[in-house]
């Protein structure tokens, strides 16, 4: 398709994160293919640094539960004494003080690993020349959103991002799918790890009993839509699936961690009825609730972990899925009410494709309404924040200015307000507020800049979007400060 | 008061042959007791200086600027008198006040010692004290530290950066106040011109502006006087003068005050940007209390603008324009250099008012007798190759 000279300014922001100084010269050649050329097979790209992976996060989150049992157990009296004594005592020993504050720095430790997660995902942003692949990642990231705003899953977004999600951004979605709900940060963050199947045996000795959290969102969000065609019993047969999904503990890391080199990892697992899965994930027999599951019509017998798995794809699978799903994407990358057309073409290509994702990007990249001049979308706050980085040629680089400017603008790191993830439509981001905080940081930003010719700068950014208005009012500012000011608060630095 | 006393006002004849003195007598005041204070003040944006120190004496002013020409003193919201033919915008009273006790001096016709009108680059060069664009990449305020020995004077900007004029390699700090955006602000209004057709941006901003302005009203309200807020200028001359005073105080200052490019409705700007400059510097007074005595405050700006009005009630970029020196160390004194006039043939390009002084030589003037740095430092690292182009003033403070 013939590219007009707008063309490598929409590509760049519309599906990336923002131009950089010279990349629309380098995109204007062939603005499809530079989108094209970044759906690979591995997946999107990984933001660097030295981060824990899944399983050592594990390792670490169960040292810190069972720390936490412990000081829960220093603060318990013991029955032989009052308890206004009893917290004395407790008080003063040494031991207990010790272990609170050790528990204490882990805690510590874990929230500033993923607040350095984050730094490192905005640094990628930042300075990626795979902007597409980028913003493809965090729309999925979105779609199945885990939230920090827990401490518990908070301590797995960032291993989320990049084990579960940004390796499947390109494959099927119920690959992607499946990988997202089997993360600990998923079974945490929707309380499935929690979940007990009553008629289990673990149930049946505990009175514990199921937690339909994930279940529901994993229909009403994650897949079919809340009129996907299913009903109240079709989320509690789900829920009785899903039990046993769950993430080691202690216990299992004494098992399973160190294996013992005189008793092969699986017999030892299986002892202990626990099926390893993915790193950090775990099916205990003993809490599953047993029985044939029916779900939207279907009959699952059986089978287990892989009960739930095949409910879970044939979920992925779903023409309701496909739909949503294109729409979400439409809405995201062009319009919050987004062209019948470009959705329809989304979700045949989907539909076609069983949910290669790679094949619904190709979409959405050869679509012409993905390319229309006019812009439709209001960057989300971060999405803004990393874009005047790109257009400065600069990265974040500390985890403090940022979170701030976030939290101000209103979408802290890793911290979407609810499971159904950040909104995406201009009423969301662009009220009174918003803007003036927009504006808040825009002066901060351009303060801090080292721009010699900000004349130069705007058109690096924005390329043949740069309108006359804009273009004038920027060589017309009084000062570099005020002129880089006005250029990331123009309409078309704020919209895409 | 005539045309005639303002016209080619002779720089002091004998300049050059009492340096050598001054000097030696000025190093030695410096090395005893603590350390002299001073405080650079940059109006970005091309201050108006006929509008600043208004030269009501001029026969070409009031014809040359119609309506944008300030009274004579004497008349309604006339200039407050300086003597021989010039006068202070109205705006200035507390400025006039310190004239009256021989704290305050100007220079009506100071230039860059390059002629350009482009903002961002005549700002670079008015901070970076080179004779051209990009010859320095560090400031001449921070190679002044330098030169008076690295470490024996604190320097400190104001804002969330460190501007070109104190970057070096002096380690300076910084402070910005936490103050937002408020409805009144010169970008609120330029960016209500940005969103004219899309009224959804337009309309939040405002509204959100307006809020915010509530809420200051309240702060104020509530005498909260710790927190400084983006358009209280006079509370932020008292602010810095706290960061400048006591053992760890600030002794070089640079801040900058935003909004003099007057395109249009420039009386109405500069009654607001005159004010706030005014609230500034008596803020520093005020705050800097006995310290005050050993206080300079230089206000100056990349260029003047042009000394015909356009047709939008402003003025243009332009050419010279005035510098402003206050602070009880400050000698009493008359108009700093020659007054070019406005005669026609007088005009640079036609357009401008002419610079009679290089802006180098004043502060290098206020660097050597104020601050107690060699002439040899000044000439060839402060300000390079400076020496036959822009010699330092004498008998400014």
């Amino acid at each position: 398709m013939a590219s007009s000279p707008t063309d490598a300014a929409i590509a760049l922001t519309r599906l990336g994160l923002g131009a950089r100084p010279g990349e629309i010269e380098r995109v204007a050649a062939d603005p499809r293919g530079w989108a094209t050329a970044q759906i690979r097979p591995q997946g999107a790209p990984q933001p660097s640094g030295q981060f824990a992976d899944t399983a050592e996060r594990v390792a670490q989150y169960v040292d810190y539960q069972s720390d936490a049992g412990q000081v829960r157990r220093d603060r318990r009296p013991p029955t032989s004494m009052a308890s206004d004594t009893a917290q004395t005592a407790s008080a003063a020993d040494p031991q207990a003080v010790a272990r609170r504050e050790a528990r204490q720095a882990a805690r510590r430790d874990i929230t500033q690993d993923t607040a350095q997660e984050f730094l490192a995902r905005a640094q990628l942003g930042a300075t990626t020349d795979d902007g597409f692949a980028e913003r493809w990642a965090l729309f999925w990231a979105n779609a199945v959103t885990v939230s920090a705003v827990k401490f518990a899953s908070g301590a797995f977004v960032g291993q989320y991002e990049r084990e579960a999600i940004r390796p499947h951004v390109f494959g099927r979605f119920e690959d992607l799918v499946l990988a997202a709900e089997q993360h600990p940060a998923m079974l945490l963050y929707l309380d499935q790890a929690r979940s007990v199947g009553p008629d289990s045996m673990a149930g049946a000795r505990r009175n514990a009993g199921l937690n339909e959290n994930l279940a529901r969102e994993m229909m009403e969000l994650h897949t079919v839509g809340a009129d996907g065609g299913y009903t109240q019993g079709d989320v509690t047969e789900l829920a009785r699936a899903l039990t046993g999904w769950s993430i080691p503990t202690a216990r299992d890391q004494g098992q399973t961690a160190n294996p013992s080199p005189n008793r092969p990892r699986r017999a030892r697992a299986m002892a202990n009825q626990i099926e390893p899965g993915p790193d950090g994930f775990v099916f205990r027999a003993n809490v599953h609730e047993p029985g044939v599951r029916t779900v939207m019509g279907k009959t699952y017998p059986a089978s287990g972990l892989a009960q739930g798995q095949a409910i879970l794809r044939d979920l992925a699978r779903h023409p309701a899925t496909a739909k949503r799903l294109s729409r979400r994407l439409a809405a995201h990358f062009v319009a919050d009410d987004p062209p019948p057309a470009l959705v329809a073409r989304l979700e045949d290509a989907w539909t076609r494709s069983g949910g290669d994702l790679a094949q619904v990007a190709r979409a959405l990249i050869d679509a012409p309404e993905t390319w229309t001049p006019q812009p439709a979308k209001i960057k989300t706050p971060y999405d803004f924040v990393v874009s005047t980085h790109r257009a400065l040629g600069t990265r974040p680089q500390r985890i403090q200015p940022l979170r701030q400017a976030l939290l101000d603008m209103g979408q802290p790191p890793f911290a979407a307000p609810s499971p159904e993830g950040w909104p995406d439509a201009a009423a969301d981001w662009a009220g009174p507020d918003a803007l003036v905080k927009r504006l808040n940081w825009s002066r901060t930003a351009a303060d801090a800049a080292q721009a010699a010719d900000p004349n130069a700068l705007a058109v690096a950014a924005l390329g043949a979007r740069l309108s006359e208005r804009t273009r004038l009012a920027v060589a017309r500012a009084e000062s570099r400060p005020e002129a880089l000011t006005l250029l990331f608060m123009s309409p078309e630095f704020q919209r895409r | 008061m005539t045309a005639l006393n303002m016209n080619r006002r002779r720089l002091l004849a004998a300049a050059s042959a009492g340096v050598g003195l001054a000097f030696a007598g000025r190093v030695a005041a410096q090395t005893n007791g603590p350390a002299n204070k001073l405080v650079v003040v940059i109006a970005r944006g091309a201050m108006d200086g006929l509008s600043v120190t208004v030269p009501y004496g001029d026969p070409n002013y009031v014809p040359l600027r119609g309506g944008l020409a300030i009274a004579a003193p004497g008349e309604a919201n006339g200039a407050l008198a300086l003597g021989e033919g010039f006068g202070l915008h109205p705006a200035l009273a507390g400025l006039h006040d310190l004239y009256g006790l021989g704290q305050m001096r100007f220079a009506p016709a100071v230039a860059l010692p390059v002629r350009i009108r482009s903002h961002f680059d005549a700002q670079d060069v008015l901070e970076n004290g080179g004779e051209g664009l990009r010859q320095q990449t560090d400031g001449w305020l921070n190679r002044a530290i330098v030169a008076a020995g690295g470490t024996s004077l604190k320097g400190l900007s104001i804002g969330a950066q460190t501007p070109l004029i104190l970057r070096g390699d002096a380690p300076v700090s910084s402070w910005a106040p936490g103050g937002q955006v408020r409805g009144g602000d010169r970008i609120a209004s330029l960016l209500q011109d940005l969103y004219v057709e899309d009224p959804m941006l337009g309309q939040n901003l405002a509204r959100g502006l307006a809020t915010e302005e509530l809420v200051g009203q309240g702060q104020n309200m509530d005498g909260d006087e710790a927190r400084v807020r983006r358009n209280d200028v006079q509370g932020l001359g008292r602010a810095v003068a706290r960061l400048m005073t006591g053992a760890e105080g600030a002794d070089i200052v640079a801040v900058s005050l935003d909004g003099w490019d007057t395109h249009a409705g420039q009386k109405a700007q500069l009654q607001t940007r005159l004010t706030g400059l005014d609230q500034l510097v008596t803020g520093l007074k005020d705050g800097l209390g006995e310290t005050w005595s050993r206080t300079a405050v230089v206000v100056a700006t990349e260029f003047g603008r042009t000394a015909r009005a356009n047709g939008t009630q402003g003025t243009d970029h332009g050419t010279g324009s005035s510098l402003l020196l206050a602070g009880g160390a400050i000698k009493r004194g008359g108009p700093i250099g020659d007054w070019p006039t406005l005669a026609d043939n007088r005009l640079f390009e036609d357009r401008d008012l002419a610079p009679t002084m290089d802006i180098r030589s004043v502060f290098k003037g206020v660097l050597r007798d104020h601050m107690g740095l060699d002439r040899a430092a000044l000439d060839a690292r402060v300000f390079p190759a400076s020496a036959a182009e822009a010699p330092a003033m004498d008998g400014l403070v």
